[in-house]
Order: structure tokens, then sequence, then C-alpha cells
């Protein structure tokens, strides 16, 4: 439900009632270098969002500055109701932060960790939480050994435990995959998905876009300041276009022209046997340019649509910003 | 006190996991423990000390204090009591390294973020580093001095010389001023772990701390400084003022935004 609109900039703000993070025009400087530049955004409880950008692009600092450990030089951020800036230790009580790195304490057991970080955080059943947590991920029945002797993986593992052991509404994962084999990271993203079925609000860091598209309801990207903001499909979109692709037996040279003719295509190529045409609405035209391919004698194999991954996005992004 | 006593809890179990930090801080207590007693013993407390020491061999201001005891009592009394100086000065050196690593030796192995995000104020934070520093240097301590009293006993010092060891002077040195030296060392420690981005110039800056108080022992060993009730007493009060200014002025000190910005 919507409660409010704000515009911020460029950038029309909504907020409702279920968002527990709200940032405006939240900005950070160190001395003359400017980190973060008036960003904006919100994120719903249920919903993971994805902070993306290259290395300094204030994504650590945006995490840091919402997770109460430095404080903001501009605008405003709101988490869990509680006021960045003002609220400090309500914020640092209520949400639960990974870390760029795992920072546990090697020296000791994997369960003297969690439970030293229950402590902190004034969990009122830490044997419990702890136990929970280390079955969850994995790590039970290594919880009385030294830290030291865990691998990067387990560490990681370790770390997601001691973020969630206070039950967080919101959660800021900063690359919480990194340095994962495959079978942990994919247990660690299902996992993540889970929490957000838990109505929590989560932001991701991450420099693994693969995951950002597979686990983000929405990413923004960022340097410095906001380059754009949606769901990946809609970012895909708006940078690409959408675009079918007729998979023709044969070459398909010779059906581009007579596409191009259409008022409602925006663009076709041939690429080998493969027919690709930018549509601003595929469902709606993709039958009249099966229709009108078959009848100039086109053998249409398949149709699909052609889908930019988000690296694709992410990547033109990016050169347009050095561009400019 | 609770964050606090949880934040001791683990610093204990962290650095006390490694038995040579064990080793080291029982080392020195031990040692400030065995030489005096070695001296009385090699000096011939368990023997006859008559017609080898006179009241010209102590120093004067320091005969003033041995009362109605003879040469040799008095001379034994000089020796234990050079010793127990020690015993206030021990759980000032002992934590001074722990101390030094306290936040940079965090910030190095990069569990200050995680330590940082929980709920825990900068005031729990250095009082927690202070206290997990300073008590088991201040334990060390006490329980060498009382191997101290034991060992005096069984070597037969004279009756008075050992009643002294329980005089109200030492008794306060050893259990008030050592405990709030020991706080002062610390807070200092801490204070610099918190400034330095490197846990080696921690505990070369922290380990100057050091100088006065070997002065001091110079000084009472060479007859320049006496120390009695009254000195004890205003060093006591002194104390606690600087202590609790000092921990003040360390949680203004702390810069949670540097700590984690700047230090690489």
């Amino acid at each position: 439900m919507k409660v409010g609109t704000t515009n911020v900039g460029s950038i029309n703000l909504s907020m409702a009632k279920s968002d527990l993070i709200v940032l405006k025009n939240l900005s950070k400087s160190f001395d003359k270098l400017t980190a973060v530049d008036q960003l904006s955004f919100s994120v719903g409880a249920g919903e993971i969002f994805g902070l993306l950008g290259p290395n300094g692009a204030g994504k650590t600092t945006t995490i840091r500055m919402l997770g109460a450990l430095i404080a903001p030089t501009g605008g405003e951020a709101w988490v869990n109701g509680h006021q960045v800036g003002q609220d400090d230790r309500l914020i640092r009580k209520s949400v639960g932060i990974l870390t760029e790195s795992p920072g546990l304490y090697d020296q000791l057991s994997a369960e003297r960790n969690l439970a030293f970080f229950a402590q902190m955080y004034d969990v009122e059943d830490v044997n419990g939480q702890v136990a929970r947590y280390l079955r969850t991920l994995g790590l039970w029945e290594r919880r009385f050994e030294s830290v030291a002797s865990f691998s990067k993986g387990m560490r990681q593992k370790l770390a997601i435990a001691r973020a969630l052991l206070h039950e967080p509404r919101v959660l800021f994962l900063d690359e919480p995959t990194s340095g994962l084999d495959p079978a942990a990271a994919r247990l660690v993203r299902t996992y993540i998905a889970e929490l957000k079925d838990a109505g929590r609000a989560i932001v991701l860091c991450t420099h693994n876009l693969d995951e950002a598209e597979r686990l983000c309801d929405r990413v923004a990207m960022i340097r410095g300041s906001l380059l754009v903001m949606d769901t990946p499909m809609a970012l895909r979109r708006k940078l690409f276009g959408r675009k079918s692709v007729f998979h023709l037996n044969g070459q398909a040279a010779g059906f581009v022209e007579r596409v191009k003719s259409f008022d409602f295509v925006n663009a076709a190529e041939a690429v080998e046997n493969k027919l690709i045409i930018t549509l601003a609405d595929p469902e709606k035209y993709n039958p009249k340019l099966v229709r009108s391919l078959v009848e100039d004698g086109a053998e249409i194999q398949f149709v699909g649509e052609l889908r930019h991954k988000l690296e694709d996005v992410y990547l033109q992004l990016v050169k347009q910003v050095e561009k400019n | 006190m609770g964050k606090i006593w949880i934040l001791v809890r683990k610093e204990w179990s962290e650095v006390f996991r490694n038995r040579f930090v064990f080793f080291t801080t029982a080392f020195l207590p031990l040692l400030f423990t065995a030489l005096p007693l070695i001296i009385l013993y090699t000096a011939g407390a368990s023997g006859d000390w008559s017609g080898a020491v006179g009241m010209s061999d102590i120093p004067p201001g320091f005969a003033n204090l041995c009362d109605d005891l003879d040469a040799q009592g008095c001379m034994q009394y000089f020796i234990i009591s050079q010793f127990m100086l020690l015993f206030m000065f021990v759980p000032v050196i002992i934590p001074i390294t722990f101390a030094s690593y306290s936040i940079v030796g965090e910030k190095a192995a990069r569990t200050l973020e995680p330590l940082l995000a929980t709920p825990i104020t900068t005031f729990e934070l250095l009082t927690g580093k202070i206290l997990a520093a300073a008590i088991p240097a201040v334990l060390a301590t006490w329980i060498s001095f009382g191997l101290y009293v034991l060992g005096a006993f069984l070597l037969k010092v004279d009756p008075g010389a050992l009643k002294k060891l329980f005089d109200p002077l030492w008794l306060s040195s050893i259990i008030v001023v050592g405990p709030l030296l020991a706080i002062t060392g610390v807070s200092i420690a801490v204070m610099i772990s918190s400034r330095v981005t490197d846990p080696r110039v921690a505990e070369q800056i922290s380990s100057v701390f050091v100088l006065p108080v070997i002065a001091l022992f110079i000084g009472q060993t060479t007859g320049l400084i006496f120390i009695n009730e009254q000195l004890i007493l205003w060093l006591a009060f002194g104390l606690i003022i600087l202590d609790a200014v000092l921990l003040a002025f360390a949680t203004q000190l702390f810069q949670r935004e540097t700590i984690l910005t700047r230090w690489k």
C-alpha cells in the first residue's frame, strides 16, 4: 500500500507503509571526495534490492551508513522506522550486516563466535538461536572447532549466521557468496531467497550480476550517484528494447527488408539463420510477423525472445558513464 | 555492565586460548615473587644476619619506617619493601601489550566492523577492553603477593618485618593503587590502540608509559622517594580522577568512522 510520493531529483520515490529502508538524497563525503551523492531509494518488506556498481562506487559506504556504522554528510535515511544519525543504536540492534570480510574470531570456535554476537544483540535464547543457525547453514558438526581451521566458504556461512542471529527485519549483505564454491553459493542463494519470503528487506551488494539477476526484485546501479534503478527485466528492456528471434530454416538475410517495412518494427537484423527483430510489444506483433514471414516462404523453426543479461546492461551503463 | 562483561569474557576466551599468553601473564609476577625470596634466602634470611647488618647500612629515610625493628629486621623489611613496590607496578607492565592490540588488533583481524555493527556503545567497548586487559594482570599480581608472603614466612623472615607486609600502606598499594595504575596504563594503551594503524606502533608507544613507573621504582630504591601512607592516599585519589578522565577522553577520542574508513 503506497502512502506517499516524493520527488527526489529525477526519481519518483514512492514510500510505502511496508518500506523498511528509505533513503532521501543520502550523501557521504570524505574531505573533498564524494563517495555517495544524493542517493534515493526505498526497499520494502519481502524485497531483495541489489546495489550494483564498480569498485569504489559507494556500495559499501551506503551499507555502512544504513547500518549506522558511519554518519551521512547529507540527506536522510530511515531503517526499520529509525532515522540514521539519530537512533543509531536502535538501528544497529535491528539490522543484520554481512560485512565484506567475514571478520570472525579465529581463536574461538564457531559456536563461541555466534554465542558472543548473540549476546551482543541481546538474543534471549542464545543457545537455541546459535544451534538453529549452525544447523541451517550446515556447520553443526564442526561447531566446536576453531574458526581458524575453517575454509573460506565455511567462514562466509558462519558470518551469514551471525548476521541473522537476532532475527533482523533488515539485512545488508555485502558480497554474500564471495569465495564460496558453486554448491555453497547455491545454498546461500537459496537461503537468501527464503529470507526474503520470510518478509525481510534485504540489500544485496554484489559484483556477481548473475546472482543479482536471480535474486533481486529490483537493482540500482550506482557510481557515486544513482545511474539507474528498476527490476532487472525493465532495465534490460529500457536499455536494449525487446527483441524477438526468429529461427529460420536457411539464411535469414533475405527477409530483413520485408520485416523492416512494418511500422511496428523498430529494427531488424539477420545473423546466419536468425532474424532478430526489435519490437515494442512482441506479444502483439509476433503473430503478424510469423504470418508475413510464412507467406513470404520462410520456414520458421521456432520463435523466442532475446534476453540480454544484466551484465550487458551493467557494462553498457558503465561504458556510457565513462563516455560522458 | 552486561555488554562489558560479555566482551571481557570473549577477550579472555580468545587471548588465554593461547598458552603462551597465559604463561607470559604469569611469568612476570612469579619472577617478582621469586627474586626477593631468593635475595632474602641468599642474604641469610634463613640463617644468621647478626653482625652482618647495622642500621647504618639502611637509607636514613627508610630507617624511620622501621619503628622498633632491629637492624636485621629493618634490612629484611627494606628488601621486602623494594619488591613490594614491584607488585604495584606489575599490573601496569603486564597488560600493556594486550591493551595495545585491543582495537588495532581487531581492525587488523577485520573483526572490528562486525563488532561495531552490534549495539555496543563506545563506552562499553572501551571499558570492556580495559577491564579484559587489567583484571588478569591484577589477579596474577595478587596471587603472586600471596605466594610472596607465604615464601617470606617459610624463609623465617623476622616476624616484625613479616608483619609489615600487612601494613595498610602496602595492602592499599597492592589492592587499591596497583589496579588503579593498571587501569591508567591500560586506558592509555587502548587509547593509543584506537589512534594508530599498526599494532606494533601501538605497543611501542604504550611501552613508554612504563618509564615513569620505572622512575618511581628507581626513586624508591635509591632513597629519593619514600612511599608513605599520605603519598599512597594522594596517589589513589589522583588515579581515580585520572582514570575517569582518561576513560571519558578515550571515548571522545574513539572515532568509529575514521577507524572503519581510513585504516587499511
